[in-house]
C-alpha cells in the first residue's frame, strides 16, 4: 500500500532498492552514502530482498562487480559518494562504453583536498563526460522517485546507458522527511521485468564483450555509444510523465518556480532549490519578479529547453555547487550560457559558486543574488561574471 | 575487407562474431626470427604449447608436430621454455630460412 513514511535520503533510496530488488547490489560504504549500503545489507540479512549483495574491497571493485553482473545479464545497482565515485572513474567509462544500464545513487559530497565529508557537486560534475545520464534530486521524495525512474530510463532499449541519481550529502541524505512510499507491487510493475540484451550467461550464443579496438574501430564504437544518451530525452520525458500519471508526481528536465511573469531568474539544482523557493516567495511578496529554474537532468543537458525558458529574462544567475578550475565558468553556467548563444536577444548572465564542502546557503543569500540581478537588469551591464556566495573574502 | 559504419555496429561493443581472431594472421608481422622444430629432440612435454601467446604450436594426434607460421610472431618464448638439453625448438633467421627454401 502507498504510505507516508518518515525517512532520510539514504533510507529513501534503500526503500526504492527494496521494492525494485535488483539482481545484484555491489557497493563499498563511504560517508555520506554508507547508510544506503548498510540498509541494503540489513534487508538482505533479514531476507527482505533476493538480490545478491556484494561488498567488495573498494569502489573500483564495486563498479567492476556491477559491470560483470550487468554483462552477465542482471539488473544492477550501486551507491557511493565523493572519493568513492572518483575511485570508480575508469569503470564509469567502461560501464557507459559497454552500454550497461547500471543505476547508481550518488550522495553528492565534496572532493579532497582538504578532506571534507559534506555536500557539494564536485564528485558527479567531475564525471560529467563519463557517458552516464545524471539526474539530481531536491529532497528525499525526489531521490526516491528519481531512483525508481532511473531503472526505466537506463534499461529502455533506445537508451541502455547507465544512470546516476544525485542527492546532496547530509542535507538530503541525513535529513528526515515525510515521503510518499508507493506500493511495493506498483513500483515493481512500474519498473517492469528487465530484459538483458546480450547476456553472457546465455551460453547458446557466442560473443565477446569488451575486446580491444584499434584505430580502425574505436571511433565508430564511441560514436555509436552516443546514440544511447542522445535517444534518452524522449525516454526521460515519457517516464517522468508516466510516473506522474501513476503516482501523481510528474517529472521533466527541470522545474520552473514562479517563472510565469519573471524577469529575473535564479538557476540552482538539488537541495538549495528548496531554500531558493522560500526566497522567491519572499521576493515575490515584495513585488519583485524573480523566478527559479531548477535543472533536474544534467546529462543529457536540455540546452534548448532551458534556453527557451530563459531567453526572455532580463538577467539570470546560475549557481553552481562546484568550481571548474581554469574553465570559463562552473559546469551548469557554461552549459546554459552556451545554450543561449544562438539567440540574438538573450539575458545578461552571471555565475556564482556556492556551498562548497557543505557551506550553508540561506534565504538571505538568494535575496542578495536577486538584488544583484536587479542591478544588472537596470544597468544592462555585468560588472563581474563570476562570484562566490557566503565566502569570507 | 569493408569495415562497418558506426550505425552497423552492435550495441555496447559486443562482438557477435566471437573467435574471429583466427582471421587475424599475426604471423604477417613476425619479428624476423622464426622457431624451427626439431622433432628428434622433442620429449612432448607441451611447455611450448602452454606458453605460446598465439596458440601457434601445431598439435596433431596429441603430439607437438611443429609451428603454425600463420600465427607465429617469432617471439621466441617456445624456444626459451623448451626444457630439453638439445633444444627441440631453435630460433633461426627468417631470411636464411626462406633462402634455403624450407619452412613456410
Ligand atoms: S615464437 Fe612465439 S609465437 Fe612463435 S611459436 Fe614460439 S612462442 Fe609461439
Ligand atoms: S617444449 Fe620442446 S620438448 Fe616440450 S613439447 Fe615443445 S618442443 Fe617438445
Amino acid at each position: 500500500m502507498s504510505a507516508l513514511k518518515t525517512l532520510n535520503g539514504n533510507q529513501s533510496i534503500a526503500e526504492a532498492v527494496r521494492q525494485i530488488d535488483p539482481d545484484v547490489l555491489a557497493a563499498y560504504p563511504i560517508t555520506p552514502s554508507t547508510a544506503i549500503v548498510e540498509t541494503i545489507a540489513k534487508f538482505k540479512a533479514d531476507g527482505m530482498i533476493t538480490g545478491e549483495f556484494v561488498c567488495p574491497e573498494s569502489e573500483h571493485s564495486a563498479m567492476s562487480v556491477c559491470i560483470g553482473a550487468a554483462s552477465a545479464g542482471g539488473r544492477v545497482m550501486t551507491a557511493t559518494a565523493s572519493q568513492g565515485l572518483a575511485l570508480m572513474w575508469e569503470m564509469l567509462y567502461i560501464a557507459a562504453g559497454l552500454r550497461l544500464p547500471i543505476v547508481a545513487a550518488i550522495v553528492n559530497r565534496s572532493m579532497s583536498a582538504p578532506i571534507n565529508i559534506h555536500g557539494d557537486h564536485s564528485d558527479t560534475m567531475g564525471a560529467r563526460d563519463s557517458g552516464w545520464i545524471q539526474i539530481y534530486s531536491e529532497n528525499c521524495q525526489e531521490a526516491y522517485d528519481n531512483f525508481i525512474q532511473a531503472f526505466r530510463i537506463a534499461e529502455h532499449l533506445d537508451v541502455r546507458t547507465p544512470v546516476l541519481v544525485g542527492l546532496d550529502g547530509f542535507i538530503i541524505s541525513h535529513s528526515m522527511e515525510v515521503i510518499q512510499v508507493e506500493d511495493d507491487d506498483e513500483v515493481k510493475k512500474f519498473v517492469g521485468e528487465y530484459m538483458p540484451l546480450y547476456p553472457l550467461l546465455d551460453t547458446s550464443h557466442k560473443m565477446t564483450v569488451g575486446s580491444i579496438d584499434f584505430t580502425d574501430y574505436y571511433f565508430e564504437h564511441k560514436r555509436s555509444q552516443l546514440e544511447g544518451i542522445e535517444n534518452s530525452p524522449t525516454v526521460i520525458e515519457a517516464v517522468g510523465k508516466e510516473f506522474g500519471q501513476k503516482f501523481g508526481r510528474e517529472y521533466g528536465f527541470f522545474e520552473e518556480y514562479r517563472m510565469d511573469d519573471a524577469e529575473l531568474c535564479i538557476v540552482v539544482m538539488s537541495s538549495a532549490a528548496g531554500t531558493c523557493k522560500d526566497a522567491i516567495d519572499e521576493l515575490r511578496s515584495e513585488g519583485k519578479k524573480v523566478g527559479l529554474l531548477k535543472p533536474r537532468v544534467f546529462r543529457p543537458f536540455p540546452h534548448k529547453k532551458i534556453a527557451e525558458a530563459l531567453k526572455e529574462m532580463k538577467a539570470v544567475a546560475v549557481l553552481d555547487r562546484c568550481s571548474s578550475p581554469g574553465a570559463f565558468g562552473a559546469p551548469l553556467f557554461t552549459e546554459i550560457r552556451s545554450g543561449l548563444y544562438d539567440y540574438a536577444e538573450r539575458p545578461r548572465i552571471v555565475n556564482y559558486v556556492y556551498g562548497l564542502g557543505g557551506r550553508d546557503i540561506k534565504v538571505e543569500h538568494f535575496k542578495e543574488v536577486a538584488s544583484k540581478l536587479e542591478k544588472i537588469a537596470e544597468t544592462g551591464t555585468v560588472e563581474e561574471i563570476y562570484g562566490y556566495i557566503n565566502l569570507r573574502e | 575487407m569493408r569495415k562497418e559504419t558506426w550505425k552497423e555496429l552492435t550495441i555496447g561493443t559486443i562482438n557477435l562474431d566471437a573467435g574471429n581472431s583466427v582471421k587475424n594472421l599475426t604471423g604477417t608481422w613476425r619479428s624476423g626470427k622464426k622457431p624451427q622444430f626439431i622433432e628428434e629432440h622433442c620429449i612432448q612435454c607441451f611447455f611450448c604449447w602452454l606458453y605460446c601467446p598465439h596458440f601457434a604450436i601445431l598439435v596433431e594426434d596429441g603430439e607437438v608436430k611443429g609451428i603454425n607460421y600463420d600465427y607465429c610472431t617469432g617471439c621466441g618464448i617456445c624456444s626459451v621454455e623448451c626444457p630439453t638439453k638439445e633444444k627441440a625448438i631453435v630460433m633461426v633467421e627468417e631470411e636464411a630460412e626462406l633462402a634455403e627454401g624450407s619452412g613456410k
